[in-house]
Parts: structure tokens; C-alpha cells; sequence
């Protein structure tokens, strides 16, 4: 093609694309907007919002150090479901659906939204379920654990190293070779499995029966009765949900990106994350430092240390930490929900089977049930290589 | 010469891992072709590639992107 034969019209495939001018400044505006969010400003701007409505859900009524959590909001969904019979743990969160929803809001709006997945979906499942229960062991996912830190509680300092140890074994794994191969575009359609569940469960929420046998249940008690008012927790997590979609937020992936090659880009958005969040406890007086005592915690230092390790080296064999498998979800990944719906079938089990901790430290199983996670992250770490 | 990096369809951090090799392999004048099919790959290997001090171009090319990068 001759250079300079699509004057004032978009090259694309070695053909001119003429654009009506309106879609070419919409265009443009698009890309400024990606680009800004692609910034290290925009990271940092989405850590801090992200940590800032975190803790004003606290405020609102989440429980403490829960203004969002992954793990422990999908784990209290499960519960209202009915899938686990653990009482004091039974809300279905609008956080999650607010952080899907917000995803797909966004990559639908940017045009980002892809259908895709078949890169080793069974494996991603283990790995969801594995990742659960090392958080439910610690008592977090990732951004608890930053919010925990930034609420004073010390114990979370602990899950911080487990998580960079595991995170730090991933990495060798990668090193090595680890790969769970390419996925494959597919229709739109074939990603909508996560949008389309997060609406029915919101469906259930707000309009929803509550049938004879006592589905959806809520707490009466205990941290899945604590909750901001609905429509705080689900607007604020939609919003958590673009900003994360738009800046590619992930906690596990600025641990990962530091180790392996040196790059601060999304662990600036992490540091955000806590700055914001301690900023916020202070001013609310949600910030009281110590160890003992803390807020849906326990202090046996191993299992918090290998609790986390087990869910740093479970994300990062996935990609990402569980915020951003969410997101990814939310753009029409199946394979990240794939990991997301393994992790539901995770809290559900890590209940059921005495795994989960409470305040009083792990579950008569929850030790087993760690070192069997590690071994099983070890094998896929292990085998799941490209051949040489 | 272009060397072409095929990185679609791998999840984070495949594509700047390979990128990386890539430019480790690279000799003066080379371009990288990466090709990348998300967003996120996209700007990732941009900026992995901006911060070691090489250039980087997009083109979106039949819905994915090839991310161009050269040392300057």
C-alpha cells in the first residue's frame, strides 16, 4: 500500500478506513481516556479511590476491615445460596455484582469486552478453589489484607509476607516455564456468564423471594449481618469496578511485576490502596494498631503466613490476584470465571469441612487443608510447562 | 529485521515475559512485532517496553493490536 494513501482516514489492515468525523473524535477521546487511566496516575488515582470507599463501606456498615473483600464477600454469597450452612456468614454481597458490573460497564463503553477463554479451565477451577481456602484460612483476600493492615491490625503483616513468598515461588514457576496456554476468542455471548450472574444475584437481592426453604438466607448475627446500606455497597463497588477495569488494578500482579522484572507500575496502585484507606481509618477513627483482638482475625502467625502464601501462589499461577479475576470476568473472560466460580465452590467447601478460621484461629482442617493446596499449587506449577 | 512475537490469548504476565525475551534476543535496528489480543496486554507491553528506554507504536490490526517496539 502506498504510504500515505490513507490521508486523514485510520489504516487498518492495509486498507483505508474512512470514519464519519463524530466517531473519529469519539475516538480520540476514548483514547485519551485510556491512556490517562493507563498512567501511573491513573493506577494511583485507582488505588486510593478503591482504598477510600473501602473504608467509608466500613463506616456505612460493612464489617471492619471488610469494606471490600473478595473472598470474604463471595464466601458470605455462597452462604445466602445456602451452600454452606455457616451462619453468622450469609448476605449476598452487592459488592461483588457492584465490581462485575462496574467491569462490564466499563469494557463495554471502552468497546473492551471480548469473549474468550479455553486456556486450561479445570486447572483455573483448583486454582480458584485453593486460592478461597488459603484466604478463608488468613480471613482475607489481598485487599483485605491491605485494609486490615491499614486498620491497624498487625496480623495482616503476616498474611503480607505469606503473600510474597508465594507470589515469589510463582514467580520461579514462570521463570520456569509455567504457562496454562493461549485461550481462544469466542463469541461475545460466550462472556457474558459472570455479567448475567452477578444481575440474577442482584435480582435475588433486591427483588427476590425468599423461598420456604429459606433461600436467600441473611445473618442474624455476626459479620454477614453487618452491611452498609444496599445501594452505598453496590454503587461503591461499581465505581471500585470501572476505576479497576479501566486501570488494570491488581494487587497480586504489583507484588508479581516488582519480583520478576523490576516494574512498580501496579504496586504503586497497592501502596494507593493502603495510603488512601489508613488516611480515611484515621479520620473516621476506624484505625486501632495492635495484634490481639482484631476485628474478624486471628493471631496463630503460621497459618496466617501460610494461609496467604498458599493464595499468593494460587493467583499468581491464575494471573491475578481475586479483584481483578472479577474484573476480568466482567470483560467476558471465561477463564477467569471459571476461577472466580472456583472459588465459590472453595468458601463453600472450607466451611462445610471445618477449614475456614474464626477469630479463635484455623478450623480443625484448616492446616491440612493448606499444606494439600500447596502440594496441588506445587504439581500445577510444576507440570503445566511449555515443553522446551 | 521484525522479529513477530505471538502473545494472544496468554494470560498475564505471558505477554511482557515474552516481550522481554524478545528484546534480551533483539540485536541493534531489530523491531519486535508483538502481538497481543486485550487491552491490558496492549498497554503493558508498551510500558515495559518504554521504561527500558525503547520506543513503542500501536496498530490495532483485525480487533487485536501489534505493539511495535525498537531500540531508539
Amino acid at each position: 500500500m502506498v504510504p500515505g494513501a490513507c490521508e486523514g482516514a485510520g489504516e487498518e489492515d492495509g486498507r483505508c478506513r474512512f470514519r464519519g468525523r463524530v466517531a473519529l473524535e469519539r475516538e480520540e477521546r476514548v483514547d485519551r481516556v485510556t491512556r490517562i487511566f493507563a498512567s501511573r496516575w491513573g493506577i494511583l488515582l485507582a488505588g486510593a479511590v478503591i482504598g477510600g470507599i473501602a473504608a467509608l463501606l466500613q463506616w456505612w456498615g460493612n464489617p471492619p476491615n471488610m469494606g471490600v473483600c473478595v473472598a470474604c464477600m463471595e464466601r458470605d454469597i455462597v452462604g445466602a445460596l445456602g451452600f454452606h450452612r455457616a451462619e453468622p456468614v450469609q448476605y449476598l454481597r452487592p459488592e461483588i455484582m457492584g465490581l462485575v458490573l462496574g467491569a462490564f460497564a466499563g469494557a463495554l463503553f471502552f468497546r473492551e469486552f471480548r469473549g474468550r477463554g479455553g486456556s486450561a479451565p479445570a486447572v483455573r477451577f483448583v486454582l480458584g478453589f485453593f486460592a478461597m481456602t488459603g484466604a478463608l484460612v488468613f480471613l482475607g483476600c489481598p485487599w483485605r489484607m491491605l485494609l486490615r493492615i491499614a486498620g491497624g491490625d498487625w496480623n495482616g503483616l503476616v498474611g503480607l509476607c505469606g503473600i510474597i513468598a508465594g507470589i515469589g515461588v510463582g514467580t520461579l514457576f514462570l521463570r520456569g516455564g509455567y504457562t496454562l496456554g493461549r485461550s481462544q476468542k469466542g463469541p461475545a455471548t460466550s462472556g457474558l456468564l459472570w455479567p448475567v450472574l452477578a444481575t440474577a444475584l442482584l435480582a435475588l437481592l433486591l427483588v427476590g423471594p425468599q423461598l420456604a426453604t429459606g433461600v436467600p438466607f441473611a445473618s442474624k448475627q455476626g459479620p454477614g449481618s453487618m452491611h452498609a446500606p444496599v445501594w452505598a455497597s453496590l454503587a461503591g463497588a461499581a465505581l471500585v469496578g470501572f476505576l479497576a477495569q479501566r486501570s488494570r488494578f491488581c494487587t497480586v500482579g504489583g507484588i508479581r511485576d516488582f519480583l520478576l522484572i523490576r516494574d512498580s507500575h501496579l504496586l504503586s496502585g497497592a501502596a494507593a490502596l493502603v495510603v488512601a484507606a489508613l488516611a480515611a481509618n484515621l479520620i473516621l477513627g476506624q484505625f486501632s494498631p495492635g495484634f490481639r483482638g482484631q476485628p474478624i482475625a486471628h493471631s496463630a502467625h503460621l497459618w496466617n503466613f501460610l494461609g496467604m502464601a498458599l493464595s499468593g501462589l494460587a493467583f499468581v499461577l491464575a494471573g491475578g490476584c481475586p479483584g481483578r479475576q472479577l474484573i476480568l470476568a466482567g470483560e467476558g473472560d471465561q477463564d477467569a470465571g471459571i476461577f472466580a466460580l472456583g472459588m465459590l465452590s472453595g468458601a463453600a467447601f472450607a466451611h462445610n469441612f471445618g477449614v475456614a478460621s474464626s477469630p479463635a484461629g484455623p478450623g480443625p482442617w484448616g492446616p491440612a487443608a493448606v499444606l494439600t493446596g500447596l502440594a496441588a499449587c506445587f504439581g500445577i506449577g510444576f507440570f503445566m510447562r511449555r515443553k522446551a | 529485521m521484525s522479529i513477530v512475537v505471538d502473545a494472544r490469548g496468554l494470560s498475564c504476565p505471558g505477554p511482557v515475559m515474552e516481550t522481554v525475551a524478545a528484546m534480551a534476543r533483539a540485536g541493534a535496528g531489530d523491531t519486535l512485532e508483538v502481538l497481543v489480543d486485550s487491552a491490558t496486554a496492549r498497554d503493558n507491553v508498551a510500558r515495559t517496553a518504554r521504561t527500558r528506554g525503547w520506543n513503542a507504536d500501536i496498530e490495532a490490526r483485525s480487533g487485536d493490536f501489534v505493539v511495535k517496539v525498537w531500540k531508539p
